[in-house]
C-alpha cells in the first residue's frame, strides 16, 4: 500500500525566477486582498524586470471563502493584476493551499502548457474576530463528528502533542524551544509579523490555549500575500540571472478525521529500516503520514537518500511548535521519536546542522493561509539565490552556500501535505 | 408608460455601524440556517437516543471503526453497523481554554480520543468529571448519553470509569 510509483514522465525542468511577499500583519485594512497581491506581484516583476505580457497564466491560492464572504476572489485578483484573459485556476487544500498551488504552477510548466506562470496566494483573516476565525478554520474538520465536539484546531493538535509526548517522551520545554528559535529568527526578517526574543519560560508562562500548547506555541491569524514566478528552463535563463531549480515535488494525504488514522507500519525512507520502529504503531495520531509520503515522493524525485546530510535549509509548516517537532521526523531529518532531541541539540537552529525556518516560520512570520506555502517558496528562493541581504536588508538569516532546500506545506490535522525540493544552479 | 423625472429611492433609517473612517470599516452580517442531512451517518445519531454508540464494521475485510463510515477506507467495501462497548480508554486528551466562537462560552472543556477493545479506530468526545491533572492516557472511561437529544455527536460524552 505504501509503495509509490514515480511520475511516468517527469516533464520539463521547472525554475523559480522571482518572488515577492507583503509584510504579514494581524490586520492591514488599508489594502484589500487585490492590492496586497499586486504589491507582492509588482515586487516579483520588478526584481527581474519582467512585464505582464511575458506571463502565460497563473494559479490562485486562497483557502477560505468565509473570511471575506467573497466568492471567486481568485478572478478578482487575476483581473486586478491585468492577467485577464490568460488561463488561471484556483487551488485549495486548507493550510497546504499555498504548497499545492505552487506545485500546480510547477505542473503548468512541466507539462509544457506554460513557459512562465505566476502563482499568487493571499488570505485576509482580519475581517472577523480571532474566535470566529478559529470557527471558520475548524469547519475544515468533519462537521458531523469533529467540529461539533471540539471545533478548535489547537485542540486537535494538542491531542496529537500529548500522544507524541506519551509515545516518545517529548517535553513541553522542547516544544517551547521551537517557539524561541522561530520567533528569534524572525527578528532579522523584516516581513515577519511577530519577531520576539523569548525564553522557554516565556513560552510556558503565556496563557494556555489547549493543554499543553500555550499562546506562544501557536501561530497567529494574518493578512498577507505572496507571489512566486515559475518558468521553463529556456525562459528561466533568458529572464533571470539566477534562477532556482524546482527539483521535485511530493504530495501526501490522510484521513479527514484524526479518529480514522490507522495503526500500521512506517513508510520507510532510504536511511531507515523497519527494525527502527519495532513497536511503533503508525501513524496513529502522533505522526503525519501525509508528510512522510510527501517527503518520500519528493526525495525519490530528487534522488535524496540521506535528507539530514543532503538538505541545507528547510522551511516547514510550524503552525504549532509540536508540529515542527513532528515534521522533523516525517521529513526524516531524524528518526521517529528523536524530534525532541533534534531541537534540544540545536540541529535546526540557524547555525545548526540544517537550519529549519530561518525566516521565523508560520509561528513568527505569520500564517495568511493561502499565502503561506508561497511565502516559504519565496524565502527559499532568496536563500538559494544567496539574495537574502538584498531582500531583507541584512544577511543575518542567509544560510551560507545553501544549495538544496526543502519547503513543506501542511493542511488540516495532516490531511494534505506537500514537500518541494529546490536547488541552487 | 409612466416616466417620473423626479423618482426618488425610499430612504432607510437602518444605517450601518462604522468602526473606522479611514480606511472605511463597516459592520456586515451574514447568517444562514442549513438543512443539514446526516445522510448515511443518520443511524449513529438516532442510536444515541437509545443510549447506544454505533460503529462500523467492514463486511469484507472486517476492519472496525469507532467513528462510523459507510464504506471501508482499507478495501472500499460497504460496512455494517455494530454496537460499540460503552467502556473504553483514553488514547489521548487535551483541555481547551479557548475555542471557536461557537464553543467559547463552554471553555474550559476536555477533549478525549477514546479507544475501545477490539476496535481498530478511535472516537472523539468530550469528557467531564475530572481535572486535567486527573487525565492520563490509558485511563478507563465510560460513555454517558444525554436524555434530551440535540442530534449532535455531543449527545454522548465520557466520564471516568470505576476500575
Amino acid at each position: 500500500m505504501n509503495t509509490r510509483r514515480l511520475m511516468k514522465h517527469k516533464g520539463r525542468n521547472v525554475y523559480m525566477i522571482s518572488g515577492g511577499v507583503t509584510k504579514f500583519a494581524k490586520a492591514s485594512p488599508d489594502m484589500d486582498f487585490r492590492l496586497r497581491v499586486k504589491k507582492a506581484f509588482d515586487y516579483a516583476l520588478n526584481d527581474i524586470n519582467l512585464s505582464l505580457d511575458q506571463i502565460d497564466g497563473s494559479v490562485a491560492s486562497y483557502f477560505s471563502d468565509h473570511f471575506q464572504r467573497q466568492l471567486m476572489s481568485g478572478i478578482m485578483v487575476q483581473d486586478y493584476l491585468g492577467l485577464t484573459p490568460k488561463p488561471s485556476k484556483r487551488v485549495e487544500g486548507g493550510g497546504a493551499t499555498g504548497g499545492l498551488a505552487f506545485q500546480t504552477g510547477y505542473e503548468e510548466i512541466a507539462s509544457g502548457r506554460m513557459d512562465v506562470c505566476a502563482v499568487y496566494g493571499f488570505e485576509t483573516m482580519s475581517h472577523v474576530n480571532t474566535w470566529k476565525g478559529n470557527e471558520f478554520i475548524a469547519l475544515a474538520s468533519d462537521t458531523n463528528f469533529d467540529y461539533p465536539v471540539g471545533g478548535f484546531y489547537t485542540g486537535y493538535y494538542a491531542m496529537m502533542a500529548v500522544r507524541h509526548m506519551h509515545e516518545f517522551g517529548t517535553t513541553v520545554e522542547q516544544m517551547a524551544k521551537v517557539s524561541v528559535k522561530n520567533h528569534g529568527n524572525a527578528m532579522h526578517n523584516p516581513y515577519s509579523q511577530s519577531p520576539m526574543k523569548l525564553t522557554v519560560e516565556d513560552v510556558r508562562k503565556s496563557p494556555m490555549v489547549a493543554y499543553p500548547l500555550t499562546r506562544l506555541d501557536v501561530c497567529t491569524m494574518s493578512d498577507g500575500a505572496a507571489v512566486a514566478i515559475l518558468a521553463s528552463e529556456e525562459k528561466a535563463f533568458q529572464l533571470c540571472e539566477k534562477p532556482v531549480l524546482v527539483k521535485s515535488i511530493g504530495t501526501g494525504t490522510d484521513t479527514m478525521r484524526l479518529a480514522d488514522r490507522p495503526f500500521g507500519k512506517v513508510p520507510l525512507l532510504p536511511n531507515e529500516s523497519q527494525s527502527d520502529y519495532k513497536n511503533l504503531k503508525y501513524p496513529g495520531i502522533h505522526s503525519f503520514r501525509a508528510g512522510r509520503m510527501a517527503a518520500k515522493e519528493a526525495y525519490e524525485g530528487a534522488g535524496i537518500t540521506d535528507p539530514l546530510e543532503e538538505l541545507d535549509v528547510v522551511e516547514l509548516h510550524d503552525a504549532y511548535t509540536s508540529s515542527e517537532i513532528q515534521t522533523y521526523e516525517d521529513l526524516g531529518l531524524c528518526k521517529y521519536g528523536e524530534g525532541g532531541a533534534f531541537i534540544d541539540e540545536g540541529k535546526s537552529s540557524l547555525k545548526g546542522k540544517v537550519p529549519v525556518n530561518p525566516s521565523g516560520g508560520l509561528l513568527a512570520s505569520g500564517h495568511p493561509v493561502g499565502a503561506t506555502g508561497i511565502m516559504q517558496a519565496v524565502f527559499m528562493h532568496w536563500q538559494l539565490q544567496g539574495s537574502i541581504k538584498k531582500h531583507f536588508k541584512n544577511d543575518a538569516l542567509q544560510v551560507h552556500n545553501a544549495k538544496t532546500g526543502l519547503i513543506h506545506s501542511h493542511a488540516g490535522t495532516g490531511t494534505y501535505v506537500t514537500v518541494t525540493i529546490m536547488e541552487a544552479v | 408608460m409612466t416616466i417620473d423625472y423626479d423618482a426618488k429611492m425610499p430612504e432607510s433609517q437602518e444605517g450601518t455601524e462604522v468602526y473606522n473612517v479611514d480606511p472605511l470599516i463597516v459592520k456586515s452580517t451574514y447568517s444562514i440556517d442549513y438543512i443539514h442531512s446526516y445522510a448515511q451517518d443518520s443511524e449513529f445519531f438516532r442510536a444515541l437516543g437509545k443510549r447506544k454508540l454505533m460503529g462500523s464494521k467492514c463486511k469484507k475485510c472486517g476492519y472496525t471503526y469507532a467513528t462510523p463510515r459507510s464504506h471501508c477506507m482499507m478495501c472500499g467495501s460497504e460496512t455494517e453497523w455494530f454496537q460499540l462497548p460503552n467502556k473504553g480508554r483514553i488514547h489521548t486528551f487535551t483541555t481547551c481554554y479557548f475555542g471557536s466562537e461557537q464553543f467559547l462560552s463552554q471553555t474550559p472543556f476536555h477533549l478525549v480520543m477514546v479507544e475501545f477493545d477490539g476496535v481498530d479506530s478511535l472516537f472523539l468526545g468530550r469528557l467531564i468529571g475530572a481535572d486535567t491533572e486527573d487525565l492520563r492516557i490509558g485511563m478507563p472511561v465510560v460513555a454517558r448519553f444525554k436524555r434530551l437529544q440535540s442530534f449532535s455527536p455531543t449527545d454522548v460524552y465520557f466520564v471516568p470509569a470505576r476500575e
